[in-house]
């Protein structure tokens, strides 16, 4: 089977420091892919340069075979690849309608939308609520306030129901459940396997090993800026994949292959 | 994998509904400080009504009439235009200490365009106006896309352009009476139009007009909201799919033509075209921002506390002027207003309510 999304021989240095040196990538169509590592081991850097937040140095990027070049977020968003990135990316003061439909905003139809430029409001808060909803993650009443008076599971919700509510292709989510709470993390994880039924892949990078072993389908352990091999959750314990992401253990030699 | 504990089954069975608070006894301070944080407008509004009040009690209808009132008007008109072209600024977590320079550098262009070169006074004033947008899209460029920092590229920008101001008009004034003869176009915004004892000028229905339109922008269409998005957290709204560059561009640019607008405007008000006037439009318009409660670290704030804060200056100095009092006491009367201005925006904004 033909990845969805497969990258070869990324690199990307600062300095002195190579952040990913020769790493390569495959996301197979309709799975869930954990990435972990340990930390400093590239996985963010990985992440950035599958979704544009970061130009790699050298290396190739296909989407559904098709060669890619993102220059930034933006045009990874319009390829159909949405990133839930760790800081969350959202305007503080602005409202949870706003930040939610941020950069794509949808506007009035008929003349006060194309001539007075008049953004639809009450759809954009009605398919916000909706969104929320979904997730189930809400106890906010109240969508026009603003972000900032929000909890840090409550944003890192808003956060994650955008990118299932824009995402068509990819949805990468980068430690979606560390700030929130035993619930909370239940419902994203709920939600991952939602999002994974409608047919769209995603890609989780987690420490949390319950959490990874629980929903993965594969798993890309990621080492000093490559990838050290991919694992099964079915075939192995949480053990010796932390073994192999501190380098405590070396994998067999046909798993560094697959 | 078997061997997993389920410890999340034991939250299984808790409560479903919405937390509910005890919100304590609230206040009035506290119900107060939310109100002020929903709308950070109120806070200039409150002290213009009093202020307005105050001077009423103290001078009575020689305050209270029509005239006055509309005096005060005329008097911000300027700087409540260049106000608004600073607001914009501002809440992109930029500042622009070249609003005066343009404003005075456009409206030379304006009267040396149609006096030195005998061209029409609409073209002139066309031409004045793509001087102003210019000199912000230069401000912008800047800013955007070498990542000067605003205040640098500004405060250089203000030195350039007033030098070109001074070199370009060789110093000289053009005599109202020549404009009101030649090219009455350029005092447009000077025609009052007289209601009882009020008088509007064009140049203050335009900056009414010109604060309602960027409210709607600001908050009614996609612009304005990236606009605030880019003043709270750049990076985030990157990340999020703004175009961080080209909005900062665009705000700059149409700074600029709101300041050129502004120029025109002044021709209006003083009858002549002179380029040593106007000193004075940056400081007055970041001081109506500041006291019109727009934060200068970006992304909070409303253009109508733009507003209101220029009023307020008007206000306290024409009420102050009837009162005879010496002039400084105005100026110490705004300092105290600056601070407390900030002081009550950071007390607001303590609580996220």
């Amino acid at each position: 089977m033909e990845p969805i999304l497969k990258a070869r021989g990324l690199v990307k240095r600062y300095g002195r420091v190579t952040a990913l040196d020769h790493c390569d990538f495959d996301l197979m169509p309709g799975e869930i892919l954990a990435v972990i590592g340990d930390n400093g081991a590239g996985k963010s850097s990985l992440i950035k340069a599958i979704s544009g937040a970061v130009i790699p140095d050298e290396g190739e990027v296909w989407l559904e075979g098709r060669k890619v070049q993102f220059t930034s977020p933006i045009d990874a968003r319009e390829e159909g690849i949405e990133t839930v990135y760790q800081t969350l990316a959202m305007s503080p003061a602005l409202s949870i309608a706003d930040n939610m439909f941020m950069g794509r905003e949808l506007r009035k139809p008929g003349w006060r939308g194309n001539l007075l430029r008049q953004l639809d409001r009450a759809r954009m808060e009605e398919i916000a609520r909706e969104k929320l909803n979904e997730l189930g993650l809400m106890t906010i009443q109240n969508i026009n306030q603003a972000v900032e008076t929000l909890s840090g599971g409550q944003r890192q919700g808003v956060a994650v129901a955008r990118a299932a509510a824009f995402g068509s292709k990819v949805i990468i989510l980068d430690e979606p459940t560390a700030a929130l709470g035993v619930k909370e993390s239940r419902r994203v994880l709920e939600l991952i396997q939602d999002v994974k039924s409608r047919g769209i892949p995603i890609i989780l990078i987690s420490h949390n090993m319950p959490h990874v072993f629980e929903v993965a389908d594969r798993i890309h352990v990621h080492r000093l800026g490559k990838r050290l091999c991919v694992i099964d959750p079915k075939a192995h314990s949480m053990s010796d994949a932390v073994a192999y992401m501190t380098g405590a253990a070396e994998p067999a030699a046909e798993l560094a292959e697959a | 994998m078997s061997t997993q504990q389920s410890y999340e089954a034991a939250a299984a069975g808790s409560p479903q509904e919405t937390a509910e608070f005890d919100q304590g006894h609230q206040s009035f301070i506290q119900k107060f400080q939310h109100l002020l944080h929903v709308t950070p407008s109120l806070v200039p509004l409150i002290v213009l009504v009093l202020s307005v009040i105050v001077f009423g009690l103290l001078l009575g209808s020689k305050f209270f009439s029509p005239f006055a009132l509309t005096l005060i008007l005329q008097q911000v008109g300027i700087v409540g235009i260049v106000a608004c072209a600073q607001s914009l600024v501002i809440l992109t977590a930029g500042i622009d200490l070249s609003v005066g320079a343009i404003m005075v550098l456009s409206s030379v262009v304006m009267g040396q365009f149609t006096f030195r070169y005998g061209l029409p006074p609409e073209i002139a004033v066309v031409c004045g106006l793509i001087c102003g947008t210019f000199c912000g899209f230069i401000n912008g460029w800047l800013v955007a896309r070498m990542k000067l920092p605003p205040f640098i590229v500004t405060l250089g920008m203000w030195q350039i352009v007033l030098a070109t101001n001074f070199l370009y008009s060789a110093n000289e004034t053009i005599r109202s009476q020549t404009i009101a003869a030649e090219a009455p176009l350029l005092q447009l915004f000077g025609e009052k139009i007289k209601l009882g004892g009020a008088v509007f000028t064009y140049g203050v229905i335009f900056m009414v007009l010109l604060v309602i339109l960027l409210a709607y922008v600001l908050r009614h269409t996609a612009w304005g909201r990236h606009v605030y998005a880019v003043g709270d957290d750049p990076d985030a709204a990157e990340l999020s799919g703004v175009k961080v560059n080209r909005v900062l561009i665009s705000v700059y640019m149409l700074s600029g033509l709101i300041c050129a607008f502004a120029g025109w405007a002044m021709i209006g008000r003083i009858g002549s075209v002179s380029p040593t006037s106007g000193q004075l439009a940056n400081i007055e318009s970041i001081t109506a921002v500041v006291i019109g409660g727009i934060s200068l670290f970006g992304g909070r704030g409303s253009i109508l506390g733009t507003f209101f804060g220029a009023l307020i200056v008007g206000v306290f100095t024409l009420g102050l002027r009837l009162l005879g009092a010496d002039a400084q006491w105005t100026y110490l009367l705004i300092g105290l207003l600056i601070i407390a201005a900030v002081a009550v925006d950071q007390w607001i904004r303590k609580v996220s309510v």
